[in-house]
């Protein structure tokens, strides 16, 4: 056991736990948030992403030990009702989540994608996501709303 | 106005307190006067409640997994009571709260789920009416309701709050006396015609998107109890296991881990739940494994075609056609058509939070039919069903009977025998390898056409594992894991299905046949209802052999469908998707079939329950790579009144890539002893580089036919659409699915 400490969504944070547990448990056990998710302990899927430092990571993989000092930003980091990232508006806007499980990994990962290409075109898009599942076959409606929040971010 | 939202409801439900004798509905609720009258159908107060504010609640037996039904129900109470559709509020999937409408099955969400919500909301406005009519002593049909509130032509006027805003209507209504997706009421009132609605047929935006993109409310997968012990269930890794020994000892290093065991259920709890996963990954257990449980993965239709028919039905059989198979000249046309077992896969593995005490047990549960949850763990634990509450909270994805199911029984199991809550988890490998699977079949279509070209016979027969080896439900602890691991017998059912159309042929048979299980009990492959249960397992074989027949008469396959297509409006679904594709009359498969990139485009046509559905796919089919992409879609729909147009196109549109992900990636990979499919590596499903570029839908509405359903019927002619578009794009039929890329470029090069 050993002492963390991150920042979460702005609040400074120490979590105690052995250096090789998932950062996914400190967020979700030891810090009581109820994002990200758990859907495959794999980094198959990204239910469990969240952005360490800006860049998107999978924190069912990602030891805890590795967000030491860093800054953790998970989805209700990146915006609220109040004051939406674009692709949170565009995804209300679209209706896309069915389920919803899945939703971390696609908006986690395209908000850090498009901060480095704003103008990506559909297929860049579709490499950027390369990797993330949804379940319910929402695929169509994601790149939808991914559109819509660049035409909104141009 | 305010809302209620759904974390104020949850905790007032009791999903974020420990105590289970938390107030029964909300905090609004929790004002009205003692007495509420019992959660039985044939009290009206059972369906509805308007509150002091004058905000009305729905109590509704079904749940929406995110496909809009909250939303449908909401329009059509709102319709009937004459009140703002954002005053409404569907309750959903509580048993401390709604009476068994069945919970999320069969795409009855809004057909048969809607009705009792829309008698009862008739018959609260006649009461309403009758009521506000003595206040004002104004004949109740001179009366005229607006938003909630009843105004006379002389500009009196009374809300229905201050008529029984937090009071009970005590009124006895008819019950249909069945429970279920057939449970009904019957009651004075007369609903509206659908001339008269206002707000169903409108699009409404979901209220659960919100939460779900923001982060600001919770899963059940979020629900804490304070105490809990995080859970984690060992499922072996080879198929037919028993267990002959637990090695406790090599787990001590892990702070406050310990097993639960009872005969072949072993599980291990620990306070975090970092320590649980440990736990499990540690554990040492010798399982007793039986060798050879399953056929070579290679071999499994094989299996299936030599397998003895344990059941057989013919459901539909007309004219002679040993006669007409036999008749002087004609050509028969024969095929066979493959399909894997498939896993739910869902987006997260299933999960529930239980806390069991001496004489009650609360599940909070993402399965989609809780009221069948309360009967199993009542069961389980060997209490009365009115002991035990279940309280639906969303999971992790859903489509049939999953491994969230399984979980809850889990749950109960766990927490009466640590006396403690407990959360159970699976890990990926519980939701791929371990929830029960759509069957593995195979289909045998046969036709005989005369001199003319007309067919003058068609056989189409099912045989397969029967789609129910477990029930779709976990009413009863025979069909959960930890029923079957501690002792209780599997009994399953036989049962499978047969193509749905009309199509018009003089000597026709459609049958099915089931064979035994591979294995009897805590089978991995054991099977239950995945969205459109047989749906797209029958289609992708039916649908494909109607487009080899119009290949084997030289003729269209939508001119082909038509002529023999006896219901109009299945008919005018085929029409409708044709058109919206800009669909070129001509034979299958097309003439140029030079090139890398091949382009092809299918039709496919079914019913389901009701419903009518063409899909028509556009795909490219890369010759080196055997990359199939369904580049195009466009499907025309029609299920009767069309309550909400926005949230129909978006099922449609989920449904389509869930169908083009079963019909072109899913199989479960099994050897003679384990099921590999493990993960989404070895269980892999459609990514977004490959998700159409375009998906259309065409609604056809028709406000004189009751709504039947949408979340599932799409799902069948997906397939089949995809398979016919590969062959007029390659001139190779493939009658095995999925079409993956291996398959396809296998096809390709020795064609």
């Amino acid at each position: 056991m050993a002492s963390f400490r991150f920042t979460v969504d702005g609040k400074r944070v120490s979590v105690s736990a052995e250096p090789e547990m998932p950062l996914l448990y400190a967020l979700r056990n030891d810090l009581g948030l109820d994002n990200p998710h758990f859907g495959c302990g794999l980094a198959q899927c990204g239910a469990c992403t969240v952005h360490l430092d800006g860049e998107p990571v999978r924190s069912c993989v990602l030891p805890v030990s590795a967000a030491s000092g860093k800054t953790v930003t998970t989805i209700k980091g990146l915006g609220t009702p109040e004051k939406p990232h674009p692709l949170q508006a565009a995804y209300v806007e679209e209706q896309v989540p069915q389920c919803g499980y899945c939703i971390n990994g696609w908006v986690m990962t395209a908000a850090a994608y498009l901060k480095k290409n704003p103008k990506a075109s559909d297929a860049q898009l579709r490499d950027a996501l390369a990797g993330l599942k949804c379940r319910c076959g929402t695929h169509v409606a994601i790149l939808r709303a991914i559109k819509r929040a660049q035409a909104g971010l141009a | 106005m305010t809302t209620l939202t759904r974390r104020e409801f949850l905790k007032s439900s009791g999903a974020l307190v420990v105590s289970f004798s938390a107030p029964p509905i909300t905090g609004a609720l929790a004002q009205v006067a003692a007495g509420k009258p019992a959660l039985v159908p044939t009290e009206l107060d059972s369906w509805v409640a308007v509150l002091p504010d004058g905000r009305v609640q729905a109590f509704f037996g079904k749940m929406d997994m995110g496909q809009s039904l909250e939303v449908a129900i909401a329009q059509i109470v709102a319709d009937e009571l004459d009140v703002a559709f954002d005053k409404v509020e569907v309750l959903m999937g509580d048993t401390g709260t709604s009476c068994n409408q069945g919970g999320a099955s069969g795409s009855t969400g809004v057909s048969n789920g809607g009705r009792p919500l829309r008698n009862a909301a008739a018959e609260a406005r006649r009461l309403l009416l009758e009521n506000g009519s003595k206040r004002l002593g104004v004949p109740a049909e001179q009366l005229r309701v607006e938003d909630g509130t009843i105004l006379s032509q002389d500009g009196r006027k009374v809300a229905y709050s201050e008529l029984v805003g937090g009071k009970y209507f005590h009124h006895q209504i008819e019950w249909n006396k069945q429970v279920g997706n057939a449970m009904d009421i019957k009651v004075q009132a007369k609903p509206k015609t659908s001339q008269e609605y206002r707000v169903v047929g409108k699009p409404f935006a979901r209220r659960d998107v919100a939460w779900k993109v923001y982060g600001t409310d919770r899963f059940v997968t979020d629900v804490r109890l304070k105490g809990m012990l995080h859970a984690r269930v060992i499922r072996p890794t080879r198929a037919a296991c028993k267990v002959r020994s637990v090695d406790e000892a090599s787990i001590k290093s892990i702070r406050g881990a310990r097993v639960v065991r009872e005969k072949d259920f072993v599980a291990v709890v620990a306070p975090r739940e970092w320590d649980a996963v440990r736990a499990a990954q540690r554990l040492k257990v010798d399982w007793h494994a039986l060798d050879g449980a399953f056929p070579a993965m290679d071999q499994l239709h094989e299996h299936i075609r030599g397998a003895k028919v344990v059941k057989r039905e013919e459901p539909v059989k007309k004219g002679d056609l040993a006669a007409a198979f036999s008749a002087p000249g004609v050509r028969i046309v024969e095929a066979q058509y493959e399909w894997p077992f498939q896993s739910h896969a869902s987006m997260g593995p299933g999960c529930a939070v239980a806390e069991a005490g001496a004489d009650h047990c609360t599940v909070w549960t993402g399965s989609q039919k809780p009221h069948y949850v309360r009967d199993g763990v009542a069961k389980l634990l060997g209490m009365a069903p009115e002991k035990v509450r279940a309280i639906w909270v969303p999971g992790p994805g859903s489509y049939g009977r999953n491994d969230a199911g399984d979980a809850a029984l889990d749950a109960a199991f766990l927490s009466k025998a640590t006396g403690k809550p407990v959360r159970v988890q699976g890990m990926r490998s519980d939701g791929t390898a371990w929830d029960p699977k759509g069957p593995a079949c195979v289909h045998r279509a046969r036709a005989a056409i005369d001199a003319t070209g007309k067919v003058l016979a068609y056989e189409f027969v099912s045989k397969g594992f029967s789609r129910q080896h477990i029930a779709t439900n976990e009413s009863d602890p025979a069909d959960s894991l930890v029923g079957q691991a501690t002792g209780i017998p599997a009994k399953g059912t036989q049962i499978f299905g047969v193509p749905a159309e009309s199509y018009g042929f003089e000597n026709k048979l459609l049958a099915w046949e089931t064979i035994a299980p591979l294995v009897d009990n805590c089978s991995p492959l054991r099977t239950a209802h995945m969205r459109d249960p047989v749906g797209p397992e029958i289609h992708f074989g039916a649908e494909q052999f109607i487009d080899e027949l119009a290949a084997a008469v030289g003729e269209d396959p939508v001119a082909f469908r038509l002529r023999y297509l006896t219901e109009a409006r299945h008919a005018a679904v085929v029409k409708a998707a044709a058109e919206k594709a800009q669909w070129q009359a001509r034979t299958s498969p097309q003439r140029e079939r030079g090139g890398e990139l091949l382009k092809g485009r299918g039709i496919a046509f079914a019913e389901r329950n009701g419903t009518a559905v063409a899909a028509v796919a556009e795909v490219e089919v890369e010759r080196n790579t055997g990359r199939v992409w369904a580049r195009r879609v466009v499907v025309a729909h029609d299920c009767g009144l069309v309550i909400n147009p926005q949230g129909l196109r978006y099922t449609i549109e989920g449904n389509v890539v869930q169908g083009i992900s079963r019909a072109v990636y899913e199989q479960v990979q099994f050897d003679r002893d384990s099921v590999n499919s493990v993960d989404w590596a070895s269980y892999p499903i459609l990514e977004i580089q490959d998700a159409p570029a375009a998906i259309e839908v065409v609604l056809i509405n028709r406000p004189e036919v009751a709504p039947s359903g949408a979340g599932e019927p799409t799902m069948r002619v997906v397939p089949a659409a995809v398979a016919n578009a590969v062959f007029d794009a390659t001139g190779v039929r493939l009658r095995k699915a999925p079409l993956n890329a291996e398959r396809v470029k296998a096809a390709l090069s020795r064609a």
